[in-house]
């Protein structure tokens, strides 16, 4: 990473000791305890930490922005020398955005729906300059095409909606940036986008912190995104500092524990050596499927999306079949119609032996038991008002399983995927998300299905609990005997886990083959453009000290 | 602007079945009710025989089957006629000309007192919520919310018109004085400000309601939080990003409540006396005046579309992500 001079004199932001305090009757009294942190001129500094381990809390204390009942108990936050923490509201106001700039996860929502954008970046030189209006609009034009903007003047008249999320970002950064402040802070400002998105922002980002030697505080759960952009890291755990230092220190030789369990979680994007055994028989067969959105009625005009143009797939028995692809492309439209979600307009889906498209519903339903989906968001994919034993039992009991026999069978899942058996009589909310993402798991499996498709499965999960789904997954499917349709967006998982991968994009297939030769030897240029977006690519993690010299 | 365009064209489109399916069904349902307009006539008349009955039902067109009824009903109302009005001797349109404009004007007032006072009240509720602005406010609401309009307009008569004696008790106008140009207008209001308080309060309670919650909802969101985060004031980002996003709710539910609220002023009018569509419509029901009381559903129905139609094209006016799909 580029060298900075780290400090000439005091560092633009200091955290010093500082602590927040939880409402009485959270799960702890402290969100923050005896936080200290420093970001120079010129310098990114990535927090990096699970959910709740309060690094959203961090930057929101800096910018004074606490929710309600949430209070700063003691410490200081100094910006430039000044401590924030001791400012009157009225002072901070006029601090926030002139001196610091904020740029949060979730372009989408992050943006006023009812306000074009160009509106919402002049708001910031509306609201802390007293430049006329002409000159606004030209910042703002040149504001925008500062940050990457193919058409400033249209994109300054579009509304959120009508940019793309990448686009949306770009805004929120020129929306920061407007006021030129010393600071940046980034909350996980990448998650929410496509891989080779999150590399142009997480460029331009570099880029802005070069030209205008902006400091950047940057809030990430990702490894991945610290070894692309930092120069410190700052891990944090349960509202607390577990390590501080240098980039190049932390990822390759962490030395607190939860450092380093959290980097032997993020999966390596090297495919591991696989014993070649020569491929079972073919248990399903995909052919030409293909899938067209149609939307607009008698006096509307069509929108008509092709959402899979012909996709062509064969899964052998015992083998995991990865899917990869970025929104758009297609890969969930494929898991739907897998398991019949979604009616295919044309091809067929052959599972052992039998056309499922050419069966008629209630023939279907007859075979549903045999192909089984586990869904990504653990939150939303189980129904709140039914109790987890019911959850899993209730396919078994439809398929007309005896009572006793499905209890049985629910217990035996309950064990397979690591649960207690108490779990039966609690509801879904009671659970943590890599829990529920196990009861999910739970409920495919009860069915004992010959393919598993797994859509996104661990994309809503920290890293360490996707490890650990991740693993059960492995083993579930060694002992039933499970072939894996896995559809992912994160190549490292894809790595870890598949046999093989087909590379989709807008609907097609572009690559199919081996993941090691994939990997080692993409052919397709998206599939080339893919990889090279994977952030911190040139970083092995868990490879430990020993690498440091041999890293790229 | 096309968006819009196409937007006002579909629901237009959609709406005439809609008056089709309300006129066929009522038409229907008035058949269900024991007796006709020639038995009210009789009733009023003080009774008749059998062939001077035959002879009313002859000049009415009642003679004929049902069907037949309805399918020339529905050919007239293509010309505009809505019949003569059994019960008034005019034609049906002209009855209710009359009466519109009273409805019109009482109506369009109350929404509007109802629609702004529930949106500034929701909006101090929202701003201090749980401190003694929001409690008196959403104390209030509940105790306009829980009074009926017919009693509240009575409680009303008695201690501003009897007790006080400052406001009119009953009527549109002053009658007899030939008021003219701000003198008449004057005397108007002085007549309106009681039936309007006791239509509209209850829909005041309403949307206070529900503008308090939307605005709480909105000022959770995350655009809520990048405006603090710009460093703009409290009170612009109420404004200018709170109060917009809050607003969608209230409007669509003003187009769903209008219905509501004309079946409401049946009975204040009816208490206030005032010569309005409301009232024509209960007599027209006492009195089984057919045609009179199918030319009023007709004209509420084409009403509470114009209303809807109205908010629709607001509501995609205020929000851009609306198309016409």
């Amino acid at each position: 990473m580029t060298a900075h001079p780290a400090s000439q004199g005091a560092p633009l932001l200091a955290l010093r000791h500082l602590s927040v305090r939880l409402p009485k009757g959270a799960d702890r009294e402290f969100a923050l305890q005896d936080v200290s942190l420093e970001v120079a001129a010129g310098e990114i500094v990535c927090v990096v930490g699970e959910s709740g381990s309060g690094k959203s809390l961090t930057a929101m204390a800096i910018l004074g922005l606490l929710p309600g009942r949430v209070t700063l108990d003691s410490g200081a936050i100094e910006l430039e020398g000044e401590d924030l923490a001791a400012l009157p509201p009225a002072r901070l106001r006029a601090i926030r955005g002139a001196r610091i700039g904020m740029v949060f996860q979730e372009p989408m929502t992050a943006l006023n729906p009812l306000m074009p954008v160009g509106r919402q970046v002049e708001e910031m030189l509306e609201e802390h300059t007293d430049q006329p209006r002409p000159q606004r609009l030209a910042r703002v034009q040149a504001l925008l095409a500062e940050v990457g903007i193919p058409d400033p003047v249209a994109a300054a008249r579009a509304f959120p909606h009508e940019l793309s999320g990448g686009q949306r970002q770009r805004a929120m950064i020129a929306m920061a940036l407007a006021l030129e402040p010393r600071l940046l802070i980034a909350d996980e400002p990448t998650t929410a986008l496509d891989v080779t998105t999150q590399a142009r922002i997480l460029a331009l980002v570099q880029e802005i912190q070069r030209r205008r030697g902006t400091g950047v505080l940057f809030i990430t759960h990702d490894f991945g995104v610290v070894a692309e952009i930092a120069d410190r890291v700052v891990v944090m755990q349960h509202g607390r500092v577990v390590e501080t230092g240098p980039a190049q220190q932390v990822l390759h030789a962490p030395q607190h524990p939860y450092t380093q369990a959290l980097i032997a979680a993020v999966p390596p994007l090297a495919p591991p050596p696989r014993a070649m055994a020569a491929p079972g028989p073919a248990v399903l067969a995909v052919s030409g499927l293909r899938k067209t959105y149609r939307s607009g009625g008698i006096l509307a005009a069509k929108r008509v999306v092709e959402a899979v143009r012909g996709v062509d797939f064969t899964l052998h028995q015992g083998e995991t079949l990865g899917i990869v692809g970025e929104s758009g492309s297609g890969k969930s439209t494929v898991a739907r119609m897998l398991v019949r979600l979604l009616a295919a307009d044309a091809g067929s889906i052959t599972l052992q032996g039998e056309d499922l498209l050419a069966l008629n519903v209630s023939d279907f339903r007859a075979r549903t038991a045999l192909i089984q989906m586990v869904f990504q968001d653990p939150f939303a994919s189980l129904n709140p008002r039914r109790r987890v034993g019911e959850i899993i039992a209730q396919g078994l009991r439809v398929h007309g399983t005896p009572r006793a026999e499905a209890e049985a069978r629910v217990a035996e899942m309950l064990a397979l995927v690591g649960l207690d058996p108490g779990a039966i009589r609690r509801f879904p909310h009671e659970f943590s998300g890599g829990q529920r993402q196990r009861i999910g798991l739970a409920r495919a499996l009860a069915m004992q299905p010959a393919v598993l498709v797994a859509d996104e499965p661990v994309s809503a999960l920290d890293v360490s609990v996707q490890a650990q789904v991740l693993a059960l997954l492995a083993e579930a499917k060694q002992r039933m005997a499970l072939s894996l349709v896995f559809i992912t967006h994160d190549l490292r998982v894809a790595a870890q886990v598949c046999d093989r991968i087909l590379v989709m994009q807008r609907g097609l297939v572009v690559e199919a083959g081996e993941t090691a030769t994939l990997f080692a030897a993409p052919r397709h240029p998206y599939t080339r453009a893919l990889l090279a977006s994977v952030p911190g690519r040139g970083w092995q993690p868990g490879a430990g000290a020993a690498a440091l010299s041999g890293a790229e | 602007m096309k968006r819009i365009g196409g937007l006002a064209l579909r629901r237009l489109a959609q709406s005439v079945p809609v008056l089709l399916i309300i006129l066929i069904g009522l038409f229907l349902l008035l058949q269900l009710a024991p007796g006709d307009t020639v038995d009210a006539l009789l009733a009023q008349m003080g009774g008749g025989d059998a062939a001077v009955a035959a002879r009313l039902r002859q000049d009415y067109g009642l003679d004929v089957s049902v069907p037949v009824q309805l399918g020339r009903y529905l050919v007239r109302l293509l010309s505009f006629d809505l019949g003569m009005s059994a019960i008034y001797g005019k034609p049906v349109a002209s009855v209710i000309f009359e009466r519109l404009a009273v409805t019109a004007l009482f109506m369009s007032c109350a929404l509007a007192f109802a629609f702004s006072a529930g949106l500034v009240l929701g909006v101090l509720a929202a701003r201090r919520v749980n401190g003694w602005p929001d409690t008196l406010i959403s104390t209030l609401g509940l105790v306009f919310y829980a009074i009926p309009s017919f009693w509240l307009g009575l409680m009303l008569i008695v201690l501003f018109s009897v007790k006080l004696a400052w406001l009119p008790p009953g009527g549109f106008e002053s009658i007899g004085q030939g008021l003219t140009g701000l003198a008449h207008v004057l005397d108007v209001a002085r007549h309106l400000v009681l039936p309007i308080l006791s239509l509209s309060l209850i829909f005041l309670a309403i949307y206070l309601r529900l503008m308090r919650a939307s605005m709480l909802e909105v000022m959770t969101l995350d655009f809520v939080r990048t405006a603090r985060a710009k460093g703009l004031s409290e009170g612009h980002v109420l404004r200018r990003h709170v109060l917009r996003n809050a607003l969608l709710p209230m409007v669509t539910f003003v187009g769903l409540q209008f219905s509501t609220m004309l079946g409401g002023s049946v009975v204040v009018e009816s208490v206030f006396s005032l010569p309005g569509l409301g009232r024509l419509a209960f007599e027209s029901v006492v009195q089984r005046d057919l045609n009179t009381l199918l030319g009023i559903v007709l004209v509420s129905a084409v009403l509470v579309i114009v209303v809807n139609f109205i908010v629709d094209l607001l509501y995609a006016k205020l929000d851009p992500r609306i198309v016409a799909r």
